[in-house]
């Protein structure tokens, strides 16, 4: 702390005065450092606002996912009929949403807000990184809901599926919410450009439409292991057994684990990769 | 309070691209040294390119310099870059992370993420609101107001949550003078009734006379000078400022306003000159009589400016442009 009190700098003698202690005796006794923001109230805080840019931003292309999962959906009902490929297809679209809302809008989000340097703003404030790469990821994954829970009720009654055990969405969207989020902000803070963080965004939602929707029986052995390395494609599977009069929990089960393994890592990467980003 | 010592941050060159020139490398910090003391406004002044943002970058801890030290506080910045949050308040150039948050929101999202609980960084938001004169705007976008009061609304988010030191960069662009008053008046009652010191970024010459208790010049990445504002102009006191302003093409039939040519820096019609004030009055003579008079549209006499201190350092003149001074 400086030896002048505030209320002596007035002169221009006291400034001189200052001036003349030597470095770093003038500040012998560092300031006591204001409290940090905790992480559950900064993740909060993120996630309220975030929530609140959907009302000004997000609406319009929330229904643009959304009728783009239920227009694929109705071309592919000339398609298949019934049965095993009419799960996954309603399945695949439900998750699309998912894909197109937190994989590829929050990419572009964090792309633009590292490119523009809007970065800069959350890295002067004493905020945990993990609050402000959650707190987005949780919001853009809360976005897909309603889009979703549309999209898999509007499916179920094209393809005269059971709705019956449709609350599996409860576990659905948060996980596979998370694990594409978490990759939609890794990618998006770690592309060098921002062109190339839409790009990544675009390609992994188009990977999750391909990969998601297409009957899995049909492909052929490469691209096939290509959907099992994306992780919507265990939200998709999870989803596609409920539709099942009798499913069978274990397996579904296992799908949504492997989902929160992949948020656990892909969130755990997203963190870091805002770190690298926020200080250059 | 703030102490810089031989800061040197060089970009490194680019490599050319499809359609994008290579770059040279470019040492945006050569060298710096800098104190500020508790208390009062100091300012960075300097032309688009002298390396002012990249400075503030590196004291508020987003930037790593590749040599030299930075002490906040008794802190160092340069080892320690994560403390700068807990120890200024920054204002930067972009307002992406804000601009599709209400004002309100945007006041209290940022107060809350510098560690104050909800009821605090509601009333911080109020009081803020309330002082900069958003409470209009306060439930609109930030996107959706105009660009001065766009500033003002991210000013207010720097606000929130009291912080020994501000650092504004650029904080008045774009704004009106009842919101560039806001803004003095909101910077001065913090230092007068907090000792706030404030850090400041600008390229407006009016502004850092009015409102800085002293001010560096930078010129390529360089301090060029540092004094209060008088003390720099102090160093020009000996000469004067004439702006001539011609209808038309100069009458350089005249044999004095041809030799007036040889000094003078032309900008259009505009040509300024700088003088012993002996010279000047002699000048004003030529031009305000005879064939000179008719040709003329206006002149100004003037004493110097910071603007005028700029040059008299060594400051480059397309340099000067840079500098605002409305």
């Amino acid at each position: 702390m400086s030896v002048v009190p505030a209320e002596a700098v007035s002169g221009g003698e006291a400034l001189a005065q200052a001036a003349e202690a030597p470095w770093p005796g003038g500040d012998a006794a560092p300031a006591p450092l204001a409290a940090r923001a905790r992480l559950l109230p900064a993740l909060a805080a993120v996630y309220r606002a975030q929530l609140s840019r959907a009302r000004v931003a997000r609406i319009p292309l929330l229904f643009v996912a959304t009728f783009q999962s239920v227009g694929i959906m109705i071309l592919m009902r000339g398609v298949v009929d019934g049965g095993v490929e009419a799960r996954s297809v309603v399945a695949g679209s439900s998750v699309l949403v998912v894909a197109f809302v937190a994989l590829n809008l929050l990419a572009q989000y964090f792309g633009q807000l590292r490119a523009s340097g809007g970065l800069d703003h959350y890295a002067t404030l004493p905020v945990p990184p993990a609050a402000v790469v959650l707190g987005a990821a949780a919001a853009y994954a809360s976005f897909t809901a309603p889009g979703t829970l549309v999209t898999a009720v509007v499916g179920s009654v094209l393809f005269q599926l059971p709705m019956t055990h449709l609350w599996v969405l409860v576990a659905v969207i948060p996980l596979s919410g998370a694990a594409l989020a978490g990759l939609g902000a890794a990618l998006g803070l770690l592309a060098p450009r921002q062109e190339l963080a839409t790009l990544c965004g675009q390609l992994g939602m188009s990977a999750a439409l391909l990969l998601g929707v297409l009957p899995a029986e049909r492909m052929p052995a490469p691209v096939s292991y290509a959907r099992d390395v994306l992780p919507s494609t265990y939200g998709v599977e999870a989803l596609a057994r409920s539709f099942d009069g009798n499913p069978d929990w274990l397996v579904v089960c296992a799908d949504l684990g492997v989902c929160a393994g992949v948020a656990v890592v892909s969130l755990t990467a997203a963190t870091w990769a805002y770190r690298r980003a926020a200080v250059r | 309070m703030c102490t810089v010592r031989g800061l040197v941050k060089t970009y490194p060159a680019a490599r050319r691209r499809r359609g994008v020139p290579a770059a040279p490398a470019v040492r945006a910090s050569d060298g710096i040294d800098l104190d500020v003391h508790r208390g009062e406004v100091f300012g960075l002044l300097g032309p688009n390119g002298a390396g002012k943002s990249t400075l503030v970058r590196q004291l508020t801890g987003l930037l790593r310099p590749d040599e030299g030290s930075v002490r906040v506080l008794g802190h160092d910045l340069v080892r320690h870059p994560e403390r700068a949050a807990r120890l200024l308040g920054y204002l930067g150039q972009d307002s992406t992370a804000l601009d599709e948050l209400t004002v309100a929101l945007a006041a209290e999202t940022t107060g809350r993420l510098r560690g104050l609980d909800v009821r605090a960084a509601r009333a911080e938001r109020d009081a803020v609101i309330e002082e900069l004169g958003l409470g209009e705007v306060a439930g609109r976008p930030l996107k959706k107001l105009s660009g001065g009061q766009r500033r003002l609304a991210c000013l207010a988010a720097a606000l929130v949550g009291e912080r020994p030191l501000l650092v504004l960069d650029e904080p008045t662009t774009g704004m009106d003078p009842v919101a560039r008053r806001a803004v003095w008046a909101a910077v001065d009652r913090r230092r007068a009734e907090r000792g706030a010191t404030v850090l400041l970024v600008t390229h407006n010459v009016i502004e850092a006379e009015t409102v800085l208790d002293r001010v560096a010049v930078l010129e390529r990445g360089r301090v060029i000078a540092c004094d209060t504002p008088a003390g720099l102009k102090a160093l020009v006191a000996d000469e004067v400022r004439v702006d001539l302003v011609w209808r038309g093409e100069p009458p350089l039939e005249v044999p004095e306003v041809a030799a007036l040519r040889e000094a003078a820096l032309a900008s259009g019609r505009r040509w300024t000159l700088r003088m012993a004030p002996e010279q000047a009055r002699a000048a004003i003579a030529t031009v305000t009589g005879g064939p000179a008079f008719a040709a003329l549209d206006d002149f100004t006499l003037a004493t110097p400016s910071l603007e005028d201190v700029y040059l008299a350092l060594g400051g480059h003149s397309e340099g000067a442009e840079g500098l605002v001074k409305a």
